[in-house]
């Protein structure tokens, strides 16, 4: 009884679940087919974070892993350091242009006024591409 | 030089790529136009016993290419039809005992006195898939609503479109009871997963086996509904904008009696 409600409503047959499983299979099949788009993802990613943080290119590791209903990206990317930020709060390290020296200079204040920025060298155990703030106690 | 050369193909094997090159080749014929029907399957020639034909060959593609007879001389007439005609495959020799390059040139020279070029393609992405690929201009898929063919599907139509290919799919051998109970993939789910224009929805029917077995094409059978449906299948290629019968659309009365069967 329980399954002829589940099937009148909503809840239909097998076919739901091949769309589902096809889905899957196929996303999973066009990443293998794709080694070079994978490769140029994982790229823009160590570009992006590396304005953050400093990674250690050598040890990325970039998978694809089923979890259920859903294809999930797991990028694991060493820390080597975080990078100190600059006056406007952004890039220093490995930014794609250099900045521009900001003329005025009223409101940010000397960065020698912050707590320095730990700089941990070559964790034993890598990080997750989460990135971890500084604490600023 | 003017046919259009249209490859039909699947990656999953016994699907019906021949039933559709024979049933579809036909149709086009008996709507006047010049069809030339290649089977590219070497080694499992199927078309002519498909259409009957399989006692009158002479020559081969084989032969064609190796230069043995000329096309004009291998290809069979069929009498039922007399615009259509097909160039069987070799039976005894391997799959590559063809190139790309002389298969695409017996498909350019049978252009030369056609409107349409079919392509009976082999199972699979090998070198016979790819010959049959390469001679052709625009693709015909063909898969059931299932997964494993769906899959495959996915794959030939990868690689076609990577060759920069046009692609149209035929869905075969829906079972609409099936699709309204919600136990087989509808039209629509096929499409969403392919991402592919949809050309044609045929039904599995049983008179299919029946027809093969007397070696007649099922649109010969004026009382059978495949007939229709090929005839819009052929019109929509030919560019007609023919709309698709909606008997595969999941409806709550549709559960209700697949619920009812189940339970
Ligand atoms: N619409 C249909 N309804 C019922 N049976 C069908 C239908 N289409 C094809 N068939 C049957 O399915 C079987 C396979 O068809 P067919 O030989 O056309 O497939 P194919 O893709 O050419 O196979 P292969 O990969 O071996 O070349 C045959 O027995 C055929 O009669
Ligand atoms: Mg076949």
């Amino acid at each position: 009884m329980i399954e002829f409600l589940k099937r009148l409503f909503g809840q239909q047959g097998s076919s739901a679940t091949a769309k589902e499983r096809l889905r899957l299979v196929l996303m999973t099949d066009h990443l293998e087919l794709a080694p070079e788009m994978i490769e140029a993802m994982k790229r823009d990613l160590v570009e992006l974070i590396s304005r953050y943080v400093e990674v250690d290119r050598e040890r990325i590791e970039v998978n694809f892993e089923r979890q259920d209903r859903t294809l999930a990206m797991l990028a694991n990317i060493p820390i080597l350091g975080v990078n100190r930020p600059n006056g406007n709060g952004a890039v220093t390290h490995e930014a794609p242009k250099p900045q521009p020296e900001p003329v005025a200079t009223v409101a940010a204040p000397p960065s020698d006024s912050k707590p320095p920025v730990r700089k941990r060298k070559r964790r034993k155990k890598s990080q997750r591409a989460r990135t971890q703030l500084p604490s600023t106690a | 030089m003017s046919a259009r050369t249209i490859v039909v193909t699947s990656g999953k094997g016994g699907v019906g790529k021949t039933t559709t090159t024979a049933n579809l080749g036909a149709t086009l014929a008996k709507r006047g136009r010049r069809v030339v029907l290649i089977d590219a399957d070497i080694g499992l020639r199927n078309l002519d016993l498909v259409l009957g034909l399989e006692k009158r060959i002479v020559f081969d593609l084989v032969e064609v290419a190796e230069g043995r007879c000329q096309l004009r001389q291998a290809l069979i007439k069929d009498k039922r039809f007399d615009s259509l005609s097909i160039l069987p495959a070799a039976q005894t020799r391997e799959k590559d005992a063809i190139t790309p390059e002389q298969f695409a040139g017996i498909v350019e020279q049978a252009a030369d006195v056609s409107d349409y070029v079919l392509i009976d393609s082999p199972a699979g992405i090998e070198t016979g898939f790819r010959n049959a690929v390469a001679g052709a201009n625009e693709a015909i898929v063909v898969t059931t609503p299932e997964v494993s063919a769906i899959r495959d599907a996915d794959r030939v139509v990868g690689k076609i479109a990577a060759a920069g290919k046009p692609i149209r799919l035929i869905v075969n051998r829906l079972r609409p009871e099936m699709v309204r109970s919600g136990d087989m993939l509808s039209v629509d789910d096929v499409c969403d997963v392919l991402s592919v224009e949809l050309l044609g929805i045929v039904p599995d029917d049983e008179e299919v086996i029946d027809t093969t077995n007397r070696g007649e094409p099922i649109v010969l059978n004026e009382s059978n509904r495949l007939r229709a449906i090929y005839d819009k299948v052929a019109r929509r290629l030919e560019g007609e904008l023919v709309p698709f019968t909606s008997f595969d659309n999941q409806t709550f009365f549709g559960r209700l009696i697949g619920a009812m069967k189940a339970g």
